[in-house]
């Protein structure tokens, strides 16, 4: 059944249809059947701010769910992610080195130092999985896990030191409510590198079957290796730097994907981005209305729902193997 | 002809391969023997360039394979190492398509798709297409990697333990595609195999490592000898013509030692079924 509606059109219907919800979800009341007939506040609201909020959510959620697809194909480990490899805690950590040694850094300025720092943490995390010999499927993600928690407790202890606490909760608990215009576009830098993406799909896909047997036919692994890494390094900062931590996304939303279309990037991509983006705007819509007119992070309802979704995956595979 | 001349590979102070020089003629099987940790398989991965070596050159045609473009070699030699890829939901069509990579870097032409098509009829895999390589048995999963190489459509096929967790049924199934792709297609094909009598029925040549040296290569006729290979198995061999084959026997006497009642057993055994028929 849901097998069947798993499909590019479906899926883009839906986001379309999200994507007007969300442009009439806020605090200011705002009705589809009032569209021609706008008062200036109004304009001034869907143009300024729910039409950024949705655009965002759609690029966020699209590129960090690619992220995890990608860095899941060449680990060749579906437990890998952005959140899983500590590639968001370098981010972070990047972020508040560029605040504390260039106070007033510009959103460019802290995306370069997030993007260093993101890329400098995924190859170390991949030297380190390089290194030992006991590539259990889960061991991998711990590691991933401890080296990311050991980089959040270095953030947080500079961060106590310098008075910034504050400043780096906001990027903990991502949250599309301060994307208004003026601030999101930074955020159109991932199509660039979503495209680079999607033209390196298949060697993505190559390089995910291992480093003989991209020798084999002849593809320069390393390379391709490298090109992926920085790719979902760069988009993950992006994100990071822009909306704030989204936990998670990129390992559940692959993972769906996986289990109803399998694993060749060529056919699964597109399919990996329009669901990363329907999820994220589905828990943002929540988040908005749960306790209106307050708003819940959208980091939380991503955590919880997708935590929901990730034990029906595990169940369902425990159950197809019984 | 490719001509393997003084390779060597050190792991720290151990030689795993210790100057191995051979030539790989065209057209024929030739298969790699020898016990465990001989040196086989780091021999066959620095022949095609998997793994670099320590010293020593390999030609084909006379060019120097590691100075060859990457591309390029992929299109004269393949190679087929025994991992499964078993974590990824590959489907056999996907699968036998990375064949073409070398030529189309993954835009598939018309004439991809048809060579695809041609690989998949010959190795019988029409039916199983568009299953998940996951959810083959051992034999087919297999035939879908030949099939992958048909379609990469090099002189040279290299094959490390093919018949690895195969039963005897699938193990013959595949040393006779492996026969039909030499006699019909032309294919000179390289295998790292154990089991010494599959490599006498069905080989041309042998080369024989131990100790990552090469101990006697040659036509089976001249490798498949009770002195030669006594020497490097360390173990009592006995060899009898078997419509043809030569068959290495090598189970310690004390298994082949039947007794008088077991003999007794057995004929009653027979007796009771041609009655029972």
């Amino acid at each position: 059944m849901i097998g069947k509606l798993f499909r590019l059109d479906v899926l883009i219907v839906l986001l379309l249809l999200l994507s007007v919800l969300s442009m009439f979800v806020g605090v200011v009341e705002l009705h589809p059947r009032d569209i021609f007939s706008l008062s200036e506040d109004q304009q001034s609201i869907l143009l300024n701010s729910r039409l950024p909020r949705t655009v965002s959510i759609i690029i966020a959620g699209a590129s960090l769910a690619v992220c995890g697809l990608i860095m899941q194909q060449l680990t060749r480990n579906k437990f890998v992610s952005p959140t899983t490899a500590g590639t968001m805690d370098w981010a972070q950590l990047g972020i508040l080195i560029g605040l504390v040694f260039f106070p007033g850094v510009s959103m460019l300025g802290r995306l370069a130092f997030a993007s260093i720092l993101a890329v400098a943490g995924t190859l170390l995390f991949m030297q380190i999985i390089n290194r030992i010999k006991f590539k259990d499927i889960i061991f991998v993600p711990l590691i991933g896990l401890m080296l990311g928690g050991v980089v959040s407790s270095i953030s947080t202890f500079i961060a106590l030191r310098t008075n910034m606490l504050q400043a780096i909760s906001g990027w903990m608990h991502g949250s599309f409510s301060t994307l208004v215009a003026g601030k999101y576009e930074i955020l159109y830098i991932s199509i660039p590198l979503f495209i680079l993406a999607l033209l390196y799909a298949n060697q993505f896909t190559v390089a995910g079957m291992g480093e003989d047997f991209s020798k084999n036919l002849g593809l320069n692994y390393q390379k391709v290796l490298y090109i992926g890494l920085f790719i979902t390094a760069v988009i993950t900062a992006l994100v990071v730097v822009s909306v704030g931590m989204l936990p998670f996304l990129g390992l559940i939303v692959p993972n769906v994907v996986s289990v109803f279309r399998g694993d060749h990037l060529r056919s699964t991509i597109f399919l990996t981005a329009v669901l990363g983006a329907v999820f994220v705007m589905i828990c943002d819509v929540i988040g908005r209305v749960v306790i209106y007119p307050y708003e819940i992070s959208v980091g939380l309802t991503i955590a919880i729902i997708g935590g929901f979704v990730f034990l029906f995956l595990i169940f369902r595979r425990a159950g197809a193997n019984a | 002809m490719i001509k393997v001349r003084d390779i060597a590979k050190s792991y720290g102070e151990k030689k795993v391969v210790d100057d191995v020089s051979l030539s790989i003629e065209k057209g024929k099987i030739t298969s790699l023997i020898g016990p465990n940790g001989a040196g086989k398989s780091t021999v066959i991965s620095m022949v095609t360039r998997l793994l670099d070596k320590d010293s020593g050159e390999v030609l084909i045609e006379g060019d120097n394979i590691f100075t060859q473009p990457n591309n390029a070699l992929a299109k004269r030699i393949s190679i087929l190492k025994q991992t499964n890829h078993l974590e990824l939901k590959i489907t056999v069509r996907e699968l036998v398509s990375f064949g073409r990579y070398p030529y189309s870097k993954g835009r598939l032409k018309d004439e991809d798709h048809r060579i695809i098509d041609e690989a998949i009829e010959y190795m019988e895999l029409g039916e199983l297409e568009d299953r998940y390589i996951d959810e083959l048995s051992g034999g087919q999963r297999q035939r879908a990697y030949i099939a992958m190489t048909i379609v990469q459509d090099t002189e040279y096929i290299f094959l490390d333990e093919p018949l690895n967790n195969l039963d005897m049924k699938h193990s013959v199934q595949i040393m006779q595609i492996l026969r039909r792709l030499v006699r019909e297609k032309g294919k000179t094909i390289i295998i790292v195999i154990h089991d010494i009598n599959f490599a006498s029925c069905y080989s041309d040549n042998i080369i024989a490592l131990k100790n990552g040296r090469v101990a006697v290569s040659g036509t089976k006729h001249e490798v498949i000898k009770k002195n030669i290979l006594e020497e490097i198995y360390e173990m009592e061999i006995n060899i009898q013509c078997i419509f043809g084959h030569n068959i290495c026997i090598y189970f310690d006497d004390q298994a082949g030692d039947v007794t008088e009642d077991d003999a007794q057993e057995y004929a009653q055994t027979v007796a009771h079924e041609q009655l029972r028929a």
